[in-house]
């Protein structure tokens, strides 16, 4: 992981963690319209993918870019070009949690900032996990990368990957529950058996994050046993919640 | 459907320079923004009041910037909420140091939007309070809306908090005004016609010539109900019946109305529907402090009439009476 001092590295790496997110998006740009065709108001690709395009160029111009800035300057700029909701919700709390990278990226900066993320998402948008939004994605994500990191003291890449393989369920358990937050849940019932475009997004960042910091590594990305639900084993289950853009800490962290 | 526009995607960047052009004096536009403020924001000392959301129910917002109002107000999209990033520079923008007053119209991405922006101000060292305004009386959650719209009411929210903040009061007694009148107004609206927004080109729904809809939104999103066409004094009545239900004020109450009409209805009309609102009133023993009548907060060329009655006290009636000074409304 980082050492204080490798802040401008780190930087560099959330830069191009940034990138290849924008990239990422861009390729999915349909199937996000589409999922969001089926419960929403079929903008949320064309919204993520422009937002991530913009994202991207201003942190690629920022000079000597510290975690931080480049967290912050990302946000902002998802705040101001993607609209609706998900300008606040990806971008605002992106704003917000990147303040907790200001000492660099390491493991506990890195869930510290997931943790934030998430908390504000939930709070921006007043929702739970079963409401079918992001934070289906998110917080097991965010619960399975704290606990990775704190309870089984794992490698933050194996502990990054464990977070993606949760958001992935996470995911997936949006497909049969009913919206109960955001567009979608104009549907009532209608809204079963659609898979929500936000959490969607929110796996594609989290899986970007991964590869490039196994790239970053020069490392495999980590098998993870699916078949194995991430289950406190102690009897101090934690608190918790956060979430994750976490591209900036996760990746930066992957570089560290 | 014609619309005396150019491109769709200008035309809210070139209304905003058509408004500043009509008021070089009283608005200024801040660069690179769709935010308008008053031209000698900010006001030193005074409490700033704020607000913005989507563009199409002109004159609100920025018609309502000025001495006894407003001090910005951001504009967003036709019918879509204003950016974080547009808040936060309206906010910045109106900041004379004793704090700013952000008034929310109840749509999630207004309050998702707004409150990003309170919060990143605040990071800033700003004093921030908001009050989110819910009078729309005609359904509890909507296409766009977890609970009441806000509607019409959010006018007198503005002009009571513009006022006290005029008069010198401090944050929590400006805010504590504007929470008086969202906790005493209700709107309910109907439509004649849909709208028709300038990208789509055609009416957002059809209606028939001969039905209307009541319990109409201000962005063509759908009523509480499809009915067929009414005389003015029965569809008076129905709105009537449904905020004075809200409100459930004792006889003798005092009150302040509003007849708005939603951009497309001639002032004839809501006259028509003012006389019979102030029968109906006086039937009920209820005694009329003031009564306006005009497009206050429109949804582009809807034809349509949304009534609001809000119950006053000495307090709120002085606020509503004192001096304003704005494109849209002046009181003297």
């Amino acid at each position: 992981m980082s050492e204080e001092n490798a802040a401008s590295g780190e930087g560099e790496a959330v830069v191009v963690a940034v990138e290849a997110v924008a990239e990422r998006i861009e390729a999915e740009r349909d199937r996000l319209t589409d999922l969001d065709s089926a419960i929403g108001d079929a903008d949320h690709g064309g919204n993520m993918a422009r937002g991530w395009a913009e994202a991207a160029e201003a942190a690629s111009d920022l000079e000597d870019p510290d975690p931080e800035t480049v967290a912050k300057t990302v946000g902002k700029t998802l705040m101001s070009e993607v609209g609706g909701a998900s300008g606040p919700l990806f971008g605002g709390s992106l704003v917000f949690a990147g303040a907790e990278l200001a000492d660099g990226v390491t493991p506990e900066t890195a869930v510290a900032f997931a943790e934030t993320y998430l908390e504000k998402v939930q709070d921006r948008g007043d929702a739970r996990i079963g409401d079918a939004t992001m934070v289906d994605a998110l917080t097991p994500a965010v619960h399975t990368f704290k606990k990775s990191i704190e309870v089984d003291d794992l490698p933050p890449l194996e502990a990054l990957a464990k977070a993606v393989d949760a958001a992935e369920r996470g995911v997936a358990f949006t497909v049969p529950i009913r919206a109960r937050k955001g567009r979608a849940s104009y549907l009532g019932w209608r809204s079963v058996g659609h898979q929500d475009p936000g959490a969607t997004s929110a796996l594609f960042i989290l899986e970007e994050l991964l590869r490039v910091a196994a790239d970053r590594l020069d490392r495999e990305i980590p098998e993870v046993d699916a078949t194995s639900p991430t289950i406190p084993d102690d009897a101090e289950a934690d608190d918790a919640e956060a979430d994750g853009d976490d591209g900036t800490d996760a990746d930066a962290e992957g570089a560290a | 459907m014609k619309k005396l526009i150019n491109d769709p995607d200008d035309v809210v960047d070139e209304m905003l320079d058509g408004m500043t052009a009509a008021h070089p004096d009283r608005l200024r536009r801040l660069p690179d923004t769709q935010v308008l403020v008053r031209d000698d924001a900010p006001v030193d000392g005074k409490v700033a009041i704020v607000t913005g959301g989507g563009s199409g129910h002109e004159p609100t917002h920025a018609g309502y910037i000025g001495d006894g109002m407003l001090d910005g107000a951001a504009a967003g999209g036709v019918f879509s909420s204003p950016t974080a990033d547009e808040f936060e520079e309206l906010i910045a923008a109106c900041d004379g140091d004793a704090g700013v007053l952000c008034v929310i119209k109840n749509y999630e991405g207004d309050v998702m939007n707004f409150e990003t922006a309170i919060e990143l101000a605040e990071m800033e060292g700003a004093t921030v309070d908001s009050v989110v305004v819910d009078d729309d009386v005609a359904v509890e959650d909507s296409l766009y809306t977890s609970g009441r719209r806000g509607v019409c009411g959010t006018i007198l929210v503005h002009k009571a908090a513009g006022a006290k903040a005029a008069a010198g009061a401090d944050l929590s007694e400006v805010t504590r005004v504007a929470e008086k009148v969202v906790d005493n107004v209700a709107t309910m609206g109907m439509a004649l016609t849909s709208c028709v927004t300038p990208e789509k080109g055609e009416p957002t729904f059809d209606l028939g010539d001969d039905e209307i809809e009541l319990g109409i939104g201000i962005h063509g999103e759908p009523g509480t109900e499809r009915t067929d066409a009414m005389p003015a004094d029965e569809v008076t009545a129905e709105l009537t019946e449904s905020v004075l239900a809200d409100l459930d004020l004792d006889a003798g109450a005092e009150v302040v109305t509003i007849v708005n009409g939603m951009g497309g209805t001639p002032e004839m009309e809501l006259f028509v529907v003012n006389r019979r609102l102030q029968v109906l009133l006086g039937e009920r023993d209820l005694s009329v402090h003031d009564a306006w009548v005009g497009d206050y907060m429109t949804s582009l060329d809807m034809a349509g009439v949304s009534i609001t009655v809000c119950a006053v006290d000495d307090e709120l009636k002085e606020l509503f009476d004192a001096a304003a000074d704005t494109p849209a409304l002046t009181v003297r």
